[in-house]
């Protein structure tokens, strides 16, 4: 992997039309990339994405999904 | 002639496009925060893409209640019944057009209350249907009912001192009764619910999924959980064991425990198959 590849970043889209703030995403993402902001769910440290895809899984109303 | 060479993958994470089998002008959905159903309802959509099933060759049948509200959202053909009737409605469609895929998507309280006599007895018949049984253990659409599935002791609008009633095993039940492929999920575990669902869906006869979900609002508020996600710590991930971990477990540690995975599968005779059968000898009997 060269070393432009190792620091690309996922892009994280939540659909502030669909989320309903249950905060599923932000309690399940294992580095705490995600945060509230007020009854939607924003990214907070994109950085440290890992690409697990767990916020999506787990995300009842098809409001957050991860593009490579 | 060149031998061909393995490519390198690299790991790309592209994800599910869930739009090709949904109806978007119907979204958001009525399901509240938190809500289980819609997570159950991706793994179901992913299971779907994974079988290869053709949007108009699937029928999805539903009942009544929060988890029947599932067939508003998907572009399948889609049925929403009356009250615990969706596995006669389903029934009928596979007698009339036995080719065709149909899913039936039904609460504890439709499949296992209203329609329990219809539930034990399309288990009876194997007929080639999937049903998913998503069981939150309330009544969710109607305020907050105990249901056949509410844990003894668990508080409910209409058990305010606690259940008294012991609840029903939906997985056992639909095993004695005959069902050829019995397997329960949780919302939890999501990639493990997608495999079983996929499992369920290309079994040939009666396949029965018992999927766990929370609801926050009635079962979660009156049991005093702070969350969805304690919800779903704690009755889904802490209070399940996979059916292959559980054979390596001593038994005080599966005490009050639910297994999860695969849970019976066996190969009988299918009733399409049979009626067909039934029918070409009778017809071939007059000529």
């Amino acid at each position: 992997m060269t070393e432009s590849a190792a620091k690309k970043l996922p892009r994280i889209v939540v659909n502030e039309k669909l989320c309903k703030g249950c905060s599923i995403c932000v309690d399940f993402c294992p580095t705490d990339v995600l945060e509230m902001k007020g009854s939607i769910a924003a990214v907070k440290n994109l950085a440290a994405c890992t690409r697990c895809q767990l916020c999506d899984l787990r995300c009842p109303d098809f409001a957050i999904q991860v593009f490579d | 002639m060149s031998i061909p060479v393995a490519e390198k993958k690299e790991k790309v994470s592209v994800p599910f496009d869930y739009n090709k089998y949904l109806r978007p002008n119907k979204l958001p959905h009525i399901w509240c925060p938190g809500c289980g159903h819609g997570i159950v309802l991706k793994a179901m959509l992913r299971a779907i893409d994974k079988a290869g099933l053709e949007k108009d060759n699937i029928a999805l049948v539903s009942g009544i209640g929060c988890s029947s509200r599932t067939p508003g959202y998907v572009d399948f053909n889609t049925l929403h019944t009356l009250h615990g009737r969706a596995l006669p409605f389903a029934t009928g469609i596979k007698l009339a057009k036995p080719e065709m895929k149909v899913i039936v998507v039904t609460g504890d309280g439709d499949a296992l209350a209203i329609g329990g006599n219809h539930f034990i007895h399309a288990c009876r018949r194997n007929i080639d249907l999937t049903v998913l049984v998503f069981t939150n253990a309330t009544y969710g659409m109607t305020g907050g009912q105990y249901s056949p599935t509410t844990p003894l002791e668990a508080m409910a609008t209409t058990s305010r001192y606690g259940n008294i009633e012991p609840p029903f095993d939906t997985c056992e039940m639909a095993k004695a009764s005959g069902a050829t492929f019995v397997a329960r999920g949780t919302a939890y575990h999501t990639i493990e619910l997608e495999k079983t669902i996929h499992e369920a869906l290309t079994h040939k006869g009666m396949s029965v999924v018992d999927i766990i979900d929370a609801c926050p609002t009635y079962f979660g508020r009156a049991n005093k959980f702070k969350s969805a996600t304690q919800m779903m710590e704690e009755i889904e991930k802490d209070g399940t064991v996979n059916v292959k971990q559980a054979a390596n477990l001593p038994p005080e540690k599966l005490a009050g425990k639910m297994l999860r995975g695969v849970l019976h599968k066996v190969e009988k005779p299918e009733y399409c198959e049979k009626y067909d059968i039934l029918i070409k000898e009778k017809a071939s009997a007059k000529k």
